[in-house]
């Protein structure tokens, strides 16, 4: 068991199995709201789904309107468990804020491998 | 304040709030002010902001039924119930369809039906439906040095770089709530040393055609990343230049804000080069070329004004097509405010004799363009192919205003 804390950007406890992203990752057009799986070619996640997963990647990219759509994937039941990036930006930050989902940042994401087993507790993470 | 598991939420005080702040932010101003103030201040906390700054202006993204779905809707509602009113100037950015053409152009009743409500709803809290990404070109028109709240990320990067107005690339709701206090943390690129480019690019490739500028965008803005690029050896730019360029970086990485040697106007009011900076050569673009161009050659659609088309691309597409038949249907998007003045100078009517037509607050990136089910698309916008190839599923073809008017004239894609 390995803990770790970063930069709280949503308090709440959360967890599960940590899908893990090396590359930026955009939400309008990269993720569709109604599956969850990641649509975008570029992301190294490609076809796989964040429902319920611990989502790690290192920050958001792409629109703006980003935030709605982790606010729509909450609707449909398919948002991750949790957050954890290297650096946020706003779109994702917000997105997590008004969607009500656990999220930290500031952490080295190297530490974490897909698969792992994480739990989010307000600043802290705690893998395995 | 207390979360639903009993623990304190994080306070703000990092962040210097001034008496009448601080009042919202205890709600003793009403639930609306505070959930925005709320929004706001986890934002300052997170960018380490020492305060608020008032905003000159908002632009306001999220409008799209296609983005936002119902979960958007109820949010939206909500604040509207709660009589929420914007307390800066603020402008829309598009919607999925054509508001005033819609059932002409094919658009589904139900997604215009739920697309008007949302406009309403923005409407009432005193936002200016202005539906269009480029706000700069009707009306919200801010100056040099000042602060601004925008979303929509063409436009942040065009209000950055073109303008020298200082604004981060908020969220559609980050974005409302600062017009509904008329302040945004000052973070960021609020911030003189912030503002200084990281990422130097040595540009030896040709630039010669309009699409250049766009394919360009796509690798710089993969090596940039977060970065703030500063382009050295580009040739004297039109202003539609940079809106492709930064379009197509904001699409292709996340930057809001860039400088381009010589023309820029902060590279022209003094050093915009970080001491600790990368340097980048660019010699060929057809990696970008390659990866912008997935369709075939037969073009079943042909998509113009991706950020929405200015009076003078308007303009250059008219004089293109003047007298000519389109085999290919061929869409050019703008504002509603842009296409009242195409319509008084005579060039709607140019464009839409030939078939083609001129369409008013929405694009190819935010309308359902999947239910059109189009194999190949043809696009001069680099941002268009990015959220075309993934989110709407159809394969594209990119390249100058010249060849996507061949495009539509022949039904082809030359080379």
């Amino acid at each position: 068991m390995r803990e770790m804390s970063g930069r709280l950007i949503k308090n709440g406890r959360a967890e599960g199995e940590a899908l893990v992203s090396k590359k930026p990752l955009s939400f309008l057009g990269g993720i569709d709201p109604k599956t969850g799986k990641v649509i975008d070619r570029e992301s190294d996640l490609y076809g796989q789904s964040v429902a319920g997963k611990v989502l790690v990647f290192p920050y958001g990219k792409g629109s703006t309107v980003g935030s709605y759509i982790i606010l729509w994937m909450k609707k449909e039941g398919v948002n991750p468990s949790a957050i954890i990036n290297e650096s946020s930006e706003p779109i994702v930050c917000v997105g997590a804020i008004i969607s009500d989902i656990p999220m930290v940042d500031k952490i080295d994401l190297s530490l974490i491998e897909n698969g792992d087993h994480v739990r989010v507790d307000g600043e802290k993470v705690i893998i395995g | 304040m207390i979360i639903p598991d009993g623990r304190e939420l994080p306070k703000s005080d990092q962040m210097k709030l001034t008496k009448e702040e601080q009042s919202i932010y205890d709600g003793e101003q009403g639930e609306v002010l505070q959930k925005a103030m709320e929004i706001l201040v986890a934002l300052g906390k997170i960018y380490d902001a020492e305060e608020l700054v008032p905003i000159r202006s908002v632009q306001i993204a999220g409008v799209s039924y296609k983005n936002l779905g119902e979960a958007g809707i109820e949010y939206l509602e909500w604040w509207v119930e709660h009589n929420a009113n914007v307390q800066a100037f603020s402008t829309l950015n598009p919607a999925g369809i054509d508001l005033g053409r819609w059932k002409e152009l094919g658009f589904k009743e139900d997604f215009s039906k739920n697309q008007h409500h949302i406009v309403d709803l923005y409407e009432k809290m005193g936002i200016v439906p202005t539906c269009t990404c480029t706000p700069y070109e009707i009306g919200n028109l801010p100056k040099f040095g000042d602060h601004l709240g925008w979303s929509e990320s063409s436009a942040v990067s065009f209000a950055n770089s073109y303008i020298g107005a200082r604004t981060n690339r908020e969220g559609g709701p980050s974005a409302l709530a600062a017009a509904l206090v008329g302040k945004t943390p000052c973070y960021g690129y609020h911030l003189d040393d912030v503002r200084k480019a990281n990422a130097v690019f040595n540009v030896s490739a040709d630039i010669s055609s309009d699409a250049d500028f766009g394919a360009l965008g796509v690798l710089a803005g993969r090596e940039t990343k977060k970065g703030v690029p500063y382009f050295k050896g580009l040739p004297a730019m039109r202003t539609f230049n940079f809106k492709q360029l930064g379009a197509s970086m904001a699409a292709s990485g996340s930057v809001a804000l860039y400088h381009v040697h010589g023309q820029s106007p902060e590279s022209r009011a003094g050093d915009m080069i970080a001491e600790d900076h990368e340097e980048f050569d660019i010699e060929g673009l057809d990696e970008a070329y390659e990866y912008l161009n997935t369709g075939g050659d037969d073009v079943d659609f042909v998509s113009m004004g991706c950020p929405h088309a200015s009076m003078e691309e308007i303009m250059i597409i008219a004089n293109m097509l003047k007298g000519r038949k389109v085999r290919s249907p061929l869409w050019i998007t703008t504002s509603q405010a842009t296409s009242c003045q195409a319509t008084a100078y005579g060039y709607k009517d140019i464009i839409e004799g030939t078939g083609a037509k001129l369409i008013s607050d929405t694009c190819m990136v935010v309308s359902p363009i999947e239910d059109f089910g189009y194999d190949t698309v043809a696009t001069n916008s680099a941002k268009g192919c990015y959220y075309m190839q993934s989110w709407c599923n159809v394969r594209t073809r990119y390249g100058s205003m010249r060849q996507c008017i061949d495009a539509a004239l022949t039904g082809r894609w030359q080379k």
